[in-house]
């Protein structure tokens, strides 16, 4: 049981959290966790409010899964004083300024870099890195794939909204086939990274996939990717309803979260040949993705082999 | 360890670094500058340290300035072209007020050049390398010796300046075999950082600077939570796009420097009565030195600036020795980089006649002697 490579049923869609909350049960935390600020409203001990307001737009997926991070983290953390939050440059690299820590936002595609040093340096802190689609797999394409070689103690949250929302809405090696952007005025015609199994090739020995949709679900994989030892690399589906929604006429930000479930519509129709945005206008389709933790082993991480920390591998 | 020893001018680098106690070394492989990775590959993980070879430049830097944040004395080394792969992140460590230290061994460019011979020829890149009005910190040293001293003096004026500091030498000085008193460096010659006032709360300002306009950030991971950006930002360190407050900024990054200009002074030789003045730095200086010796035994009353710092310009230093001069010889081996800075300095009465290679051998005594005599007696502007 658990989360692993989880495919869904429309029935889990409208049971979404319960499923999630089940699969936690089988989940030993590597950590004590202080656990002070387990609630309700528990992340908001952790935002920079002096930072407020902020600059996500309305429908953005973003400041749903950066809830769900704090979320996780309250259940591990009293203050944020040990966390440092490394992130590049972007929407989703923005969303470390509201989070009340040591925040560090770096150049465009680089965040794995400083992240590296900084956790070499500190073996002790827990860095988590925050990224983007063209931030970590575009421009840092190359930092991501040596920073899952290296199995480096760190945990990255790649946050995937198929498009450049920060400079107005360009091509991004994450978006799907035929889709418009500003660049692809004429419908995409390069085939996407799957980061996931990217990472995974690579060498990082935590991989899972997870969307802004299922709120909770992401919340136990983050807890679980920041618990493993090695380089956890989670993506997690986002939408970006100002460029990505609104230049393929997908709706507003509900239609797009509803997008993510319509996936698992697909895997249920058992839709051969995966429809594209513009054969289905009304309906968006995604190609169908697997949703959960992936991929999860345990070697000895850069850290360990430098004899910076023990070794438990 | 204070006797003599026969050791070159990378390894007096790398030695002069863990005298300096520099505990993080990221890196990337390329000539002439391997030498100072290799021996700190070693040497570091030894003595609690770590050596990181990272994926290319642009991780290296990386890497250095996060380790730097989290509190290590940290650096790298390079050449040329990886130095250009490096300006990215040397703006953000200008910006961000992030102490670090690139050796740059060069050798000659544009492009991947000439790998192993020597040159001068990145002496702008690392004044203006990265976009936007950077203020810079660029040492030369002339000497295996000076390299030692002046990469420990490198050290201290990173992090008590908080910002990145470039050690400039040709690939001759890098693999020139001298001997080097490798002495232990006092808590002065040390320096420290500048770190926050008080403990934390909540209206704590990172960025606020102190009597010496350096920001009083501190270490991560030491009880203070706080915000780091490649953006303008405020003294919150929260990103800011008010005009007077990013005008306020770049005045206060571009003054701090300024402390550089006092630390490292040049060398005068044979300047009281010099109406020839040659002005040389690193390898340079020293045939210059031997030429200004041979115009002397000819009478002619020859003498040399030589700058052991190209950036901030010493200033005051180079108008007082060019100032009563009748001549002026800026010999490097580039096209004139720093010769315009001086051309710049210089009053329109003083006549100016540069010696510039960048073929990727060096100048001779000889040819600098020739090149004055023709100069002055032609009056010529070379």
């Amino acid at each position: 049981m658990g989360l692993d490579v989880v495919s869904r049923t429309p029935a889990d869609v409208s049971q979404d959290g319960a499923v999630a909350l089940e699969a936690r049960a089988d989940h030993a935390p590597a950590r004590a966790r202080g656990g002070a600020w387990e609630g309700a409203s528990a992340e908001k001990h952790f935002l920079r409010y002096g930072m407020m307001p902020h600059m996500l737009c309305p429908g953005c997926g973003h400041g749903i899964v950066l809830d769900s991070m704090l979320r996780a983290l309250a259940r591990s953390y009293e203050t944020l004083d040990d966390v440092a939050f490394v992130a590049g440059i972007g929407c989703s690299s923005r969303v470390v300024g509201y989070v009340d820590a040591c925040t560090l936002h770096t150049t465009h595609g680089r965040p794995l870099t400083f992240a590296t040093g900084l956790k070499l340096a500190r073996p002790d802190l827990e860095v988590v890195v925050v990224t983007g689609d063209g931030d970590g797999l575009s421009i840092g394409g190359n930092h991501l794939i040596h920073a899952a070689r290296r199995n480096i103690d760190l945990t990255c949250v790649l946050f995937n909204n198929e498009i450049y929302g920060m400079t107005g809405g360009q091509l991004a090696p994450t978006t799907i086939p035929g889709a418009y952007t500003s660049t692809s005025p004429m419908g995409n015609h390069e085939r996407p990274f799957d980061a996931a199994r990217l990472v995974e090739a690579a060498g990082g020995t935590f991989v899972a996939r997870a969307q802004s949709f299922r709120t909770r679900d992401f919340e136990e994989i983050f807890l679980r990717a920041l618990d493993h030892k090695g380089f956890s690399f989670v993506e997690v589906m986002t939408d970006c309803t100002e460029y990505f929604g609104r230049t393929n006429r997908l709706g507003n930000g509900a239609d797009l979260l509803f997008s993510q479930a319509r996936a698992d519509v697909a895997i249920e129709a058992d839709l051969a040949g995966r429809p594209t945005l513009q054969e289905v206008p009304a309906r968006p389709v995604r190609p169908v993705m697997e949703m959960g933790v992936l991929h999860e082993s345990r070697r000895q991480t850069l850290e360990e082999a430098m004899g910076l920390v023990e070794d438990g591998s | 360890m204070s006797e003599r020893q026969l050791i070159q001018g990378n390894e007096a680098c790398a030695r002069a670094a863990l005298a300096a106690g520099c505990t993080f070394f990221g890196g990337y492989p390329i000539s002439p500058s391997s030498e100072i990775a290799e021996l700190l590959a070693r040497e570091l993980p030894k003595r609690g340290g770590v050596f990181i070879q990272m994926e290319d430049e642009l991780a290296s830097m990386g890497a250095v300035l996060g380790a730097s944040l989290g509190g290590r004395r940290a650096m790298t080394a390079t050449s040329g072209p990886g130095f250009t792969l490096m300006q990215e992140h040397l703006g953000y460590a200008s910006l961000a007020e992030i102490p670090c230290v690139v050796v740059d061994v060069m050798r000659g460019g544009p492009s991947t050049g000439l790998p192993t011979s020597p040159a001068q020829g990145d002496v702008m890149q690392a004044r203006w390398g990265s976009h936007g009005d950077r203020a810079t910190v660029a040492v030369a040293p002339g000497s295996v010796q000076e390299v030692y001293t002046l990469t420990i003096e490198a050290f201290r004026l990173a992090e008590t300046l908080r910002t990145p500091v470039a050690v400039l030498y040709d690939e001759v000085i890098g693999h020139m075999r001298e001997g080097v008193v490798l002495h232990e460096p006092t808590s002065e010659e040390l320096g420290l950082r500048s770190g926050p006032r008080g403990p934390f709360s909540p209206d704590f300002l990172p960025y606020e600077p102190d009597e010496k306009g350096v920001a009083r950030v501190p270490d991560f991971g030491r009880g203070y939570r706080f915000h780091v950006t490649g953006l303008m930002h405020d003294e919150r360190g929260y990103p800011t796009s008010d005009h007077v407050k990013v005008e306020r900024l770049l005045a206060r990054l571009e003054r701090k420097v300024d402390a550089a200009v006092d630390a490292v002074a040049p060398e005068a030789y044979r300047l009281e009565d010099a109406k020839i003045v040659l002005v040389a730095y690193g390898i340079v200086a020293r045939t210059a030195r031997a030429a200004v010796d041979a115009l002397r035994a000819e009478g002619v009353p020859a003498g040399l600036l030589r700058t052991r710092l190209l950036w901030p310009i010493p200033a005051d230093a180079l108008a007082d020795a060019i100032g009563r001069a009748d001549l002026v010889v800026v010999a490097e081996m580039n096209r004139g980089q720093w010769a315009f800075e001086v051309e710049r300095l210089a009053g329109r009465h003083v006549q100016l006649a540069p010696y510039l290679r960048a073929g990727g051998s060096i100048i001779t005594a000889e040819e600098l002697v020739d090149h004055v005599l023709l100069a002055s007696t032609k009056g010529a502007t070379v």
